[in-house]
């Protein structure tokens, strides 16, 4: 089997700035001196002029990205994900209050984010741009998407967060792909449980699938890569298709994708859901894969989760 | 300007203090201290110096006035009614529910530039409008004003640090310097002075005035409005929360309170007996 190609997410934000700040110059790029990790950094060698490095000034990054987009610019803004958070009423008051075509993305999301510890790995970031209204949360899967979905972003109307993540990925899109806002991806389908999984989580949910055919469990997977605004009508689908759910991100379990897929199936679909995520707790510095195995976001801790599920329909 | 045109802004300003008072004391709500300490300023802007057109609010190349200190929005909507923007009579439904004038602005309202209410953000947001300006070569000026008591935001030096960090001379900040917020004395709360030099430090050209001699705010204005050194200007305005009604000025209770009955007909006494050849 050839070997899949990775690259991390952030990786294609950055290559797609280029791209689109070559086609469109009403895009502009922000950043809180963390380019270099972000990867707007490739926008700034190519468009000096149309870069702000605000500094270690978040709050600032924000206010100035909204001051620039009401005059007709697109600006992107990018940090960490953790550090955005703390411009995070800046983002409500102007952004979202607002309604502006502000483009945040927050990179090193998730334990994922490994060796830098707690203080980096943002786990709540979901939950804070969730509960904005008029803002737009989307976690893409790999680099190819990523790529997507910046250039979805500049036609769509209004603010976003982008989730990214340190870390290379496997490539599971081809350049054919269409990404569309709110249109959750499915990438497999079986009718015993819907696996609803979001950015590293995707890839996890794949794996599982071996792992639950042996037991003769079929899974649909859903690459849920927006998550506001859900895509409720194929939640509703796979409520009454599969009828249990496993939601898998790396991220708390309050507030995150496992909370949308729950608000949204206890009004309208009721339907049993087992929650992979981070169990409400703070992470700590080791490989992600070594984390993942001790927060219990692998395949095989899906695969459980899924047993549980189907048992409960 | 002429002598008869101060005259005139001066004039202006007492009617507005007037409707000031009356839309808080119509909506029982509001705050009507920092209205009152901003009102001269606001005039001179409005009437006198910013490229705005009411019958074209989101005019190409017009100048944008950022109110930062959004919870003074009384002032700022009695500016924009008596300017034209919307009639006048809107100005009774203040903080009422399905009101225009909500109790902060919000941009939905002709001739609001920005949706005030959380302080420290407005500044930010206008050092994002004059690089917008810049990148656009765009003419027009971006002014914002904020509060005192605002300036213990830290978001207002960062926003200052990048302000003369991009050469933003096409900048001007206004520090309402009137004295009280919320609970006391700015200079008991948590100091800001000197406050002149620390803009001076950050790299800005720094006029101290009074706030409330329509002379002296013309005048600055004009310098601020010609200055091409590469540099944004900040406007020390030393004023007077509550100025011009004796109960009020100084008063940190009527920060964000609305006079009663009692109260309303004597600050309106007040107004109405203010000389405006002697105020300021």
């Amino acid at each position: 089997m050839a070997e899949v190609k990775k690259e991390a997410t952030r990786e294609g934000y950055g290559k797609a700035l280029v791209e689109l700040g070559r086609a469109n110059k009403d895009v502009v790029v922000l950043d809180a001196d963390l380019n270099d990790s972000t990867k707007s950094d490739y926008f700034r060698a190519a468009f000096p002029d149309r870069f702000f490095n605000a500094g270690i000034a978040e709050q600032d990054m924000i206010g100035m990205a909204a001051g620039l987009s009401v005059c007709g610019k697109i600006p992107y803004a990018s940090t960490f994900a953790i550090f955005s958070e703390r411009a995070i009423e800046f983002t409500r008051n102007i952004v979202a209050r607002n309604k502006l075509n502000v483009k945040i993305a927050g990179s090193h999301a998730g334990i994922h984010t490994g060796e830098d510890g707690k203080s980096a790995q943002a786990i709540e970031d979901i939950a804070f741009y969730r509960a904005l209204p008029n803002m737009a949360v989307i976690q893409p899967c790999d680099s190819v998407e990523t790529r997507k979905a910046v250039f979805a972003l500049a036609e769509y109307r209004g603010p976003s967060y982008m989730r990214l993540l340190r870390n290379p990925l496997p490539i599971i899109h081809g350049d054919g792909y269409r990404f569309r806002v709110g249109k959750g991806e499915v990438l497999a389908e079986g009718g015993d449980v819907a696996i609803i999984a979001t950015g590293t989580m995707v890839h996890e949910a794949l794996a599982s699938i071996e792992l639950l055919k042996k037991e003769e469990i079929a899974a649909t997977v859903v690459n849920m890569h927006t998550i506001k605004p859900l895509d409720t009508e194929l939640i509703r689908k796979l409520a009454e298709k599969a009828g249990c759910f496993v939601t898998a991100e790396d991220h708390n379990v309050i507030g995150g994708l496992g909370g949308a897929v729950a608000e949204l199936c206890a009004k309208e679909c009721p339907a049993p859901i087992e929650m992979v995520g981070v169990q409400d707790r703070f992470g700590e510095s080791g490989k992600p894969a070594e984390l993942y195995e001790k927060y219990g976001l692998t395949a095989k801790h899906i695969a459980e989760a899924a047993r549980k599920a189907a048992k409960r329909r | 300007m002429e002598k008869a045109e101060i005259l005139g802004l001066k004039r202006t300003a007492k009617e507005l203090r007037k409707a000031i008072i009356d839309i808080v004391y119509k909506a029982q709500s509001g705050h009507p201290g920092g209205s009152l300490s901003e009102i001269d300023m606001l005039v001179a802007l409005y009437f006198s110096r910013l490229n705005v057109d009411p019958k074209d609010p989101k005019g190409k190349g017009r100048d944008k006035f950022v109110l930062s200190k959004g919870h003074a929005s009384p002032g700022l909507y009695a500016v924009l009614a008596e300017k034209g923007f919307f009639p006048k009579k809107e100005l009774d439904g203040f903080r009422k529910i399905g009101s225009m004038l909500q109790g902060h602005p919000e941009l939905a309202t002709p001739g609001i530039e920005y949706a005030g209410g959380s302080l420290g953000q407005g500044i930010c947001f206008a050092v994002g409008l004059a690089l917008a300006g810049k990148l656009d070569k765009s003419k027009a000026k971006v002014v914002v004003m904020i509060g005192d008591g605002e300036a213990q935001e830290g978001a207002v030096w960062e926003a200052s640090m990048a302000a003369h960090f991009h050469k933003l001379d096409n900048l001007i900040a206004i520090l309402d310097k009137n004295q009280v917020q919320e609970t006391g004395r700015t200079e008991e709360v948590m100091a800001i002075d000197p406050a002149a030099e620390k803009w001076k430090a950050f790299g800005w050209n720094v006029a101290e005035i009074n706030g409330h001699d329509m002379g002296q705010v013309v005048d600055a204005l004009g310098r601020a409005w010609s200055m091409q050194n590469g540099k944004p200007t900040m406007i020390v305005s030393n004023t007077v929360k509550g100025k011009g009604v004796s109960f009020m000025e100084l008063n940190h209770k009527f920060h964000g309170k609305a006079p009663n009955e009692e109260e309303y007909k004597k600050a309106i006494a007040e107004i109405e007996a203010i000389d405006v050849e002697k105020f300021g």
